[in-house]
């Protein structure tokens, strides 16, 4: 059971910061959008346990919608992706199994394995997201078109973040 | 009793994630309406700083555009003002107007700090709050057309709905024509909006004024809307399509005034028993 530092807390509001004062203005042709934030829920250690994780994804994802007010969708999107998180490690879990306090990132198992991580969640994250605010499915390819534009830009960031910070394999 | 403790510990995980999701969608519903008040929105004050904070940094970049606007409007508002006056001076013959009427709406001018048009459901945050006499429920225009209406205020910042928000509805009216219709936006391009429920006898020609009309008592009547860029007529529908391109950029909104109309609240008593009889 790997516990979670001061480090998790300077970051939770790190990526609060990035996300609100930057990111929010970041969006590509009124399509793509980016939610950094998500990095912060998923680069947590695997071993963390759900009840916390679902606890850290309620109270980021309900201090985001304060600040784009749209109350409650960010946490009920990043909740979801947060319960899910562990199953979907434990079903991808790379030849040899994880290491006592693993952290998902892109040194651990390389670039495939990270992508095959990532990709599925900030998507379901993503589409959960962009379908509760159109509140339903009239505008259902456009809001389809939204979502998988911003899960490319939302996994290009990561990825680029995770090599330009991320840190090396420590052995 | 004590399998049941067992299952529950079990399952808590599952447990914990059903309840965070009840939570969340009874926040998303409760704060649906667009009308209801809240106390989690972007006009509480340390939220609205940093938003402002973070939209003055790119307002610098749009500061040369934002000062021809203004210097425009400017010349535009001295010219409606000196026709008024000369009106004035020549109908003075007939006698005092009531000056309740006159004065019935007053401006307050304010910064926009937070923006979207991106989004289903928009929203604007504006640096004036109650203490400058803002209340929910106030029209909000911009330099070149309306922009929507007051949601939430608190002591020095508000929270404004934009007409860029499929759920708000705005009654509108053909300027050439003075027939009326509802102006609502369908959640894709912040450029145009939607006018519905103009009939088919009547001839829209592209090009034409959209303007608010008076019968909505938010927005004062004759605020310009934009002009018509599309029009589409199916042979089974009794109303036209319309395409509206709006005449004001959203996405470069940085001042606008929101107006106070003291006559509102006297219309609206009066209005409400009626409107109570027909339903």
């Amino acid at each position: 059971m790997s516990r979670l530092g001061i480090r998790h807390i300077l970051s939770f509001f790190l990526y609060l910061a990035l996300q609100v004062i930057i990111m929010k203005h970041v969006v590509l042709f009124h399509t793509a959008f980016c939610f950094i934030y998500v990095a912060y829920l998923l680069l947590l250690p695997v071993e963390t346990n759900p009840l916390v994780l679902m606890g850290l994804g309620f109270i980021l994802g309900f201090t985001i919608d304060i600040f784009y007010d749209s109350l409650g969708m960010h946490a009920m999107a990043s909740v979801l992706i947060m319960y899910l998180r562990n199953h979907w490690l434990k079903l991808i879990t790379p030849q040899g199994g994880y290491d006592t306090n693993a952290v998902p990132v892109l040194s651990m198992n390389g670039v495939q394995w990270f992508l095959i991580y990532l990709v599925p969640l900030v998507f379901l994250h993503h589409t959960v997201l962009f379908f509760i605010e159109a509140g339903g499915f009239q505008l259902f390819w456009f809001t389809l078109w939204k979502a998988l534009a911003s899960t490319l830009l939302t996994t290009l960031i990561i990825v680029i973040f995770q090599f330009m910070f991320g840190e090396k394999r420590r052995v | 009793m004590e399998r049941l403790f067992l299952f529950f510990y079990e399952n808590r995980a599952f447990f914990t994630f059903l309840l965070l999701e009840v939570i969340c969608g009874w926040l998303i519903v409760s704060s649906n309406h667009y009308q209801s008040a809240q106390f989690f929105n972007s006009s509480n004050s340390l939220v609205a700083a940093i938003n402002g904070f973070s939209h003055s940094v790119g307002e610098y970049f749009s500061l040369r555009k934002t000062n021809e606007a203004l210097a425009r409007e400017n010349a535009d508002l001295r010219t409606a003002l000196e026709r008024q006056n000369q009106l004035l001076s020549s109908v003075r013959a007939q006698g005092s107007a009531d000056t309740t009427i006159i004065n019935r709406f007053e401006f307050v001018s304010a910064k926009v700090v937070n923006n979207s048009v991106d989004r289903v459901i928009n929203f604007i945050t504006i640096d004036k709050g109650s203490t400058s006499g803002i209340r929910e429920g106030m029209a909000v225009i911009g330099n070149a057309g309306a922009v929507g209406k007051v949601k939430a205020t608190s002591d020095h910042y508000s929270v404004v709905i934009s007409m860029l928000n499929v759920d708000v509805m705005t009654s509108a009216m053909l300027k050439r024509t003075g027939h009326f219709g509802t102006v609502q936006w369908d959640g894709k391009d912040p450029l145009f909006v939607n006018l519905n429920y103009i009939p088919r006898h009547v001839r829209p020609v592209v090009g034409d004024t959209v303007v608010t009309s008076g019968y909505n008592a938010v927005f004062p009547e004759g605020i310009m809307i934009g002009t018509i860029d599309h029009i589409a007529l199916n042979d089974a529908d009794p109303f036209y399509e319309l395409k509206v391109r709006l005449s004001q950029d959203f996405q470069r909104l940085s001042y606008v005034t929101v107006v106070k109309s003291y006559l509102k609240s006297e219309q609206d008593s009066l209005e409400t028993p009626f409107l109570e009889v027909e339903r």
